[in-house]
């Protein structure tokens, strides 16, 4: 049976290349480039080089501007929490969106319980934000704006630049978290117009547990890890210098790989979409079908849950995802596609196909093969019949058993 | 995450469908929460003669489904309103922590089902 991996928005795996990069400083110059002799101080200069590189693939003025983290989730954590630490004399507002992932949208919730306001602008039933909303939710006392650029779930791409040209006229820092989108569009901090943007490895063939936040000169941004004053006091400890270097090989890649991989992925995706719209009945194609990451086909099929589909699709070799609230670890269906306007029940048959760098054709092709089938055997089980909707169901048969959600999130 | 017996019963299901002329259906679950189970039973001689089940939900509520059926077929009516969820998840090997709340509802289905009987009986429900 051979393997297929539809999940590259989750993680993908290190290239040959990374990974030789990377061996040498775990094993020969592993020295700390705090170190003033010659094994730290080459760590040092590959550091700086890293980032020279990566500052240059994102079009930052200064490799400066570029502060190392462990990962996504801190590099969102860092531009949120670092702003709101060195402006709160200036302000208390926080303007974001509705759809944004869990690594932005936790750290506004910790902020709101010490005192923050956040406006959370809607996405429409495309995914999409409305530029114009962003603009009209900021205020006097707002300090920063923060709009994913692409979206994990439906892989809808926002209108950055719009949003970020109207924070920037009115005085207000611009994060965006750029993690989906790294080697599956252009990304350049300038054109975008961003203040800050956060990328992560292992989304484009890089080591896990190693990211990045660009940050334009001159936005005031505090740490939230202190020590040693590593990354000019903006990110305290020992720099992870197998993974930077790893960082830095996988964007150099990713970039020179770019137009090829979003032409050819683009073209697969509208194979996989028009192959399922096309054999299954009752599927919606979720997100903006144009303005979306290459490589990411959602849809929701009705009358069967998600974990169930992936369940299927696994034993036959198959690797996705789905927004249903029984294969996330809050138990709650995806917030994304609820955000959408669309029900939990929708949610909960959603499946997500990401494409990615070894992505073909004759893969794509299997999909389409195998997935009318389980889509039809699960159907066949469910208790819903084709036209009734689950709160028709259980109207004609019986009570609704209370939400177990709330009793287990109470434990 | 799934136990052998939880991946055989859900890739296998065990008595899917749905029994005409049912003597008893009970139907649990809650959409919004992603599982709904809907049984039936067919007694006959105070036993369960027959069962089937139809089910929306994740893996363990097609694992837990399919197995409480191959528990109560030929039992008596006591004996299948003495299965309880959590021996129905015990029957599978156990199943993960966060899904013993929403996804294990098969036992519940089950004396639902039977209620609907006894009561179609004009016998008091337990």
């Amino acid at each position: 049976m051979n393997k297929i991996y539809f999940d590259h928005s989750a993680t993908t795996p290190v290239l040959p290349e990374v990974a030789e990069a990377m061996a040498e400083f775990l094993v020969d110059n592993y020295g700390n480039p705090s170190s003033v002799y010659e094994t730290g101080q080459a760590a040092k200069r590959a550091l700086q080089e890293a980032r020279e590189s990566i500052a240059t693939v994102l079009g930052a003025a200064d490799p400066k501007e570029i502060i190392f983290t462990a990962g996504g989730s801190e590099a969102d954590n860092l531009a949120i929490k670092g702003v709101a630490d060195a402006k709160r004399k200036r302000g208390d507002h926080i303007v974001t969106s509705t759809i944004e992932h869990p690594a932005v949208i936790e750290p506004l919730k910790h902020l709101e319980k010490s005192g923050f306001r956040v406006t959370y602008v809607p996405a429409d039933h495309q995914g999409l934000v409305d530029p114009a909303a962003v603009a009209d939710a900021i205020t006097e006392k707002t300090l920063l704006v923060t709009v994913m650029l692409a979206n994990n779930v439906v892989g809808t791409i926002q209108d950055i630049k719009g949003m970020a040209a109207a924070a920037r006229a009115k005085g207000v820092a611009f994060h965006t978290d750029a993690v989906q989108s790294v080697g599956n569009m252009p990304i350049d901090v300038n054109d975008l117009g961003v203040d800050m943007l956060s990328i992560s490895g292992h989304k484009f063939h890089g080591p896990k547990g190693v990211g990045a936040l660009y940050v334009r000169q001159g936005t005031r941004l505090n740490p939230i890890i202190h020590g040693g004053g590593q990354e000019r006091g903006k990110r305290a400890g020992t720099e992870n210098v197998p993974g930077i270097i790893g960082l830095a090989r996988a964007l150099e890649v990713a970039e020179r790989e770019r137009q090829e991989k979003t032409q050819r992925l683009t073209v697969l995706r509208e194979r996989l979409v028009k192959g399922v719209l096309g054999s299954i009945p009752d599927v919606t194609y979720l997100g903006d079908p144009r303005r979306r990451l290459p490589g990411n086909a959602c849809f929701s099929f009705k009358y069967i849950e998600g974990e169930a589909l992936i369940l299927h699709l696994d034993m036959l070799g198959v690797a996705a995802s789905s927004g249903s609230a029984c294969s996330s670890r809050s138990l709650e269906p995806s917030h994304v596609i609820l955000a959408m306007g669309y029900s939990a029940v929708d949610a909960h048959g959603s499946l997500r196909i990401t494409m990615g760098r070894s992505s073909t054709a004759a893969e794509v092709d299997e999909l389409i093969q195998i997935l009318p089938g389980i889509v039809a055997r699960l159907r066949e089980m469910s208790p819903f019949k084709t036209g009734e909707t689950p709160e028709m169901f259980l109207a004609e048969h019986g009570e609704e058993t209370p939400d177990h959600h709330q009793e287990h999130n109470e434990q | 995450m799934y136990s052998d017996k939880v991946m055989d019963h859900f890739s296998n299901p065990r008595n899917v469908g749905e029994i005409e002329g049912a003597d008893g259906e009970g139907t649990v679950g809650n959409p919004t929460c992603g599982d709904v189970m809907k049984l039936t039973v067919k007694i006959e001689e105070n036993r369960i003669a027959d069962v089937k089940f139809k089910t929306f939900g994740c893996g363990a509520a097609v694992a837990t489904s399919s197995m409480v059926t191959e528990m109560v077929k030929g039992k008596t009516i006591d004996e299948a309103l003495a299965i309880s969820n959590k021996a129905v998840a015990d029957a599978l090997d156990g199943l993960p922590p966060q899904k013993m709340h929403c996804s294990n509802l098969a036992a519940d289905a089950l004396h639902k089902a039977i209620d609907d009987y006894l009561e179609k009986q004009g016998a008091p429900t337990k």
